[in-house]
């Protein structure tokens, strides 16, 4: 560093406007990251004190503490359960699941170079769909148990993406290839499980049609072991591609100029993504439009740097995924209104605003 | 002689259609050699393959020697840097993260002020530092031809390739970047080979030429020996006077060839 400025301030004597301009915007998409974090903490006391049960935000922050540091706070017995079994897993679960695809619905946009990318264009939800309905109709699962229904939906939604990936790796993985592959994948996939519920009965359309809106229920602590090791091992190896997927932005030809071998990146964001979005599908069902439209948020306000905008885009998807939750929970309580058609119902308004109003022209350019 | 660049019996074909045929050359460190040739001839192919974007099916490229088809991808970037003759963006970037890729091949996860502190550099020899912060998207395609080379720049390779580095810029920056090529030559900092539409400027910045016509090389030379009214008959279809100024040939078109006598 002090070498840098000392060599800057011989030549130039200080640093030009340009210059200055620059760190700060690096700042500023520090300073962004950070304020969704706070925004997403405070949101979590929030949300865990509405409901049927009156807590109040002090008491909610003590009762997710008292976990960490038994003693040092007072909080009755029922509020703590509430908040610990009931209200919190939702939230951390919402979090988890909007982290989730706003970084896979990044990184595929920026490997397939096409801003309609989303964990879902490419049939991942289609194929877990699928899964549901082979469970829900024939009763036909891999795995037994509790786990069945969502462990047809992971099985299967892998099962699609690697069909893709197969397919335009044999034919060379360009990013048209993919997207063709996916989209194809996708329509066969949803004329399957509509010919199912065609024959289904109305105890197994129930079945498939609940999990198919996209719903936060299904998390609880037992469950996040396994998501969180899937995470832990996911999002490093796409961070750690932050750079490539920078440069892939720019074609395949420059990537390939610059020491980027681009298909083989390609394949191994989809790999990752895939299992990634699969983990995270299958508990929730199609929570599609924040995968599509968070990193486009991100992109808008912090620019296109990967190193930041995987993050960004992360942490933008859990905040607008739990907001969404908390507000289908409570709006018309007790009626539910589930996740998935929430997030929509609240996400596309904002986003259209965003595009009619966002002072930089930022895609289709 | 010492070689810095070298291509040996190229052969490459797109989808069994031939488009190299044969080509080789040899180029000597810190020299500017100009390609040049019509529309099509295999000028972009022949760069793609020696920068390993495209696969010859035959053939070898050596760079000091080593064999740059057993290098591997960051290696060649080491050592070879490519300008493109345009570059689409599908996202946005601005111009110093743009120009801050072209570090990659040297970086760690983190890029260090000493990274960002060449692209600064690089920026201002090209004279585009104020357009640092600009969306690279927004930039006029000249403007943007001087980010793409300031992204080669900072690539550090000694060997630069440039597909008509020059196509979109007005004559005042089309000197400008040929001015700054050739002192980075001169200064034996690159050995630069480029895929030249003018001639005039070919032979006035450039050490030797290499004529092609349909994928094969015509003439290699120097420019006086290059640029003959017979070569550029054969080459163009077109009828042209040569004239030196400063020992330099200047071609000036007088009308085009009649169909038939194209050779
Ligand atoms: N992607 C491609 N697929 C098939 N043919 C191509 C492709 N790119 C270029 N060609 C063909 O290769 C030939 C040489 O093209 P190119 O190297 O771009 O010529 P130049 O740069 O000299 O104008 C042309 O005939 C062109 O049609
Ligand atoms: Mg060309």
């Amino acid at each position: 560093m002090t070498k840098a400025v000392k060599r800057r301030s011989s030549r130039t004597g200080k640093l030009s406007t340009t210059q200055e301009a620059y760190k700060k915007f690096v700042f500023r998409k520090t300073a962004f990251m950070g304020t969704i974090l706070l925004l997403i903490i405070l949101l979590t006391g929030i949300i865990i004190t509405l409901g049927p049960l009156d807590i109040t935000v002090t008491e909610a922050y003590c009762a997710l503490l008292d976990k960490l540091y038994p003693d040092c706070f007072n909080v009755d017995d029922l509020t703590e359960q509430v908040i610990w079994n009931i209200r919190f897993p939702r939230i951390i679960g919402g979090v988890m699941a909007g982290f989730g695809f706003g970084v896979c619905g990044c990184v595929m946009q920026a490997v397939l170079k096409n801003p309609l990318a989303s964990p879902f264009t490419l049939g991942i939800s289609a194929g877990a769909q699928f899964g549901i309905a082979v469970a829900a109709v024939l009763g036909i699962s891999v795995i037994g148990g509790p786990y069945l229904l969502i462990g047809n939906a992971f099985v299967f939604a892998l099962l699609c993406s690697g069909f893709i990936i197969a397919l335009a790796t044999v034919k060379g993985a360009t990013s048209e290839t993919m997207i063709l592959a996916g989209i194809a994948v996708n329509y066969l996939f949803t004329a399957m499980s509509q010919l199912f519920k065609y024959f289904a009965s109305d105890e197994q359309l129930r079945l498939m049609t609940s999990w198919g809106m996209g719903d936060l229920a299904a998390f609880t602590w037992e469950r996040f072991p396994l998501i969180l090791v899937v995470f832990v091992i996911c999002i490093p190896l796409l961070m750690s591609k932050a750079w490539d997927l920078n440069i892939m932005t720019a074609g395949d030809e420059t990537a390939k100029s610059i020491g980027v071998d681009a298909n083989n990146v390609r394949t191994f964001i989809m790999v990752i993504s895939s299992l990634l979005v699969a983990t995270v599908v299958c508990f929730t069902g199609t929570i599609g439009f924040i995968g599509l439209v968070a990193p486009h948020i991100a992109r808008m306000i912090i620019g296109g740097d990967h190193r930041f905008l995987i993050p960004a885009s992360g942490i933008l998807g859990a905040f607008v995924l739990i907001l969404a939750d908390a507000i289908g929970m409570n709006i018309i309580a007790p009626t539910i209104i589930p996740t998935g058609i929430m997030t929509s119902l609240i996400g596309v308004p904002f986003f259209m605003y965003l595009i009619l109003k966002g002072k930089r022209r930022e895609f289709w350019t | 002689m010492m070689i810095k660049l070298q291509a040996k019996d190229i052969i490459f074909s797109y989808d069994s259609v031939p488009i190299l045929k044969n080509v080789s050359f040899e180029i000597p460190p810190a020299k500017l050699v100009a390609i040049v040739g019509p529309n099509g001839s295999g000028k972009s192919t022949l760069i793609k393959c020696i920068d390993r974007i495209l696969t010859p099916q035959s053939g070898s490229i050596l760079i000091d020697r080593k064999e740059v088809t057993r290098m591997k991808r960051m290696d060649v970037a080491r050592n070879i840097a490519y300008v493109p003759q345009n570059s689409l963006r599908i996202f946005p970037n601005n111009v110093v993260d743009t120009v801050l890729m072209g570090r990659r091949p040297h970086l760690g996860w983190i890029s260090s002020d000493d990274d960002e502190e060449k692209v600064w550099a690089v920026l201002r020899l090209l004279g585009i530092e104020e357009l640092g912060m600009n969306n690279f998207n927004e930039l006029s395609g000249g403007q943007q031809q001087k980010v793409l080379l300031a992204r080669a720049l900072v690539q550090e390779a000694d060997v630069l390739l440039l597909d008509e580095p020059t196509s979109n810029l007005d004559i005042w920056h089309q000197l400008d970047v040929m001015n700054i090529i050739r002192d980075l030559v001169n200064k034996k900092v690159i050995t630069a080979l480029m895929a030249v539409h003018d001639l005039n400027l070919a032979s006035r910045y450039s050490d030797r030429m290499i004529m092609m016509k349909s994928g094969k090389i015509v003439a290699a030379g120097e420019p006086s020996y290059v640029l003959t009214p017979e070569n550029i008959e054969s080459v163009y279809n077109v009828e042209a006077a040569v004239r030196k100024q400063s020992e330099t040939p200047y071609i000036i078109p007088l009308k085009q060839a009649p169909i038939g006598r194209k050779g």
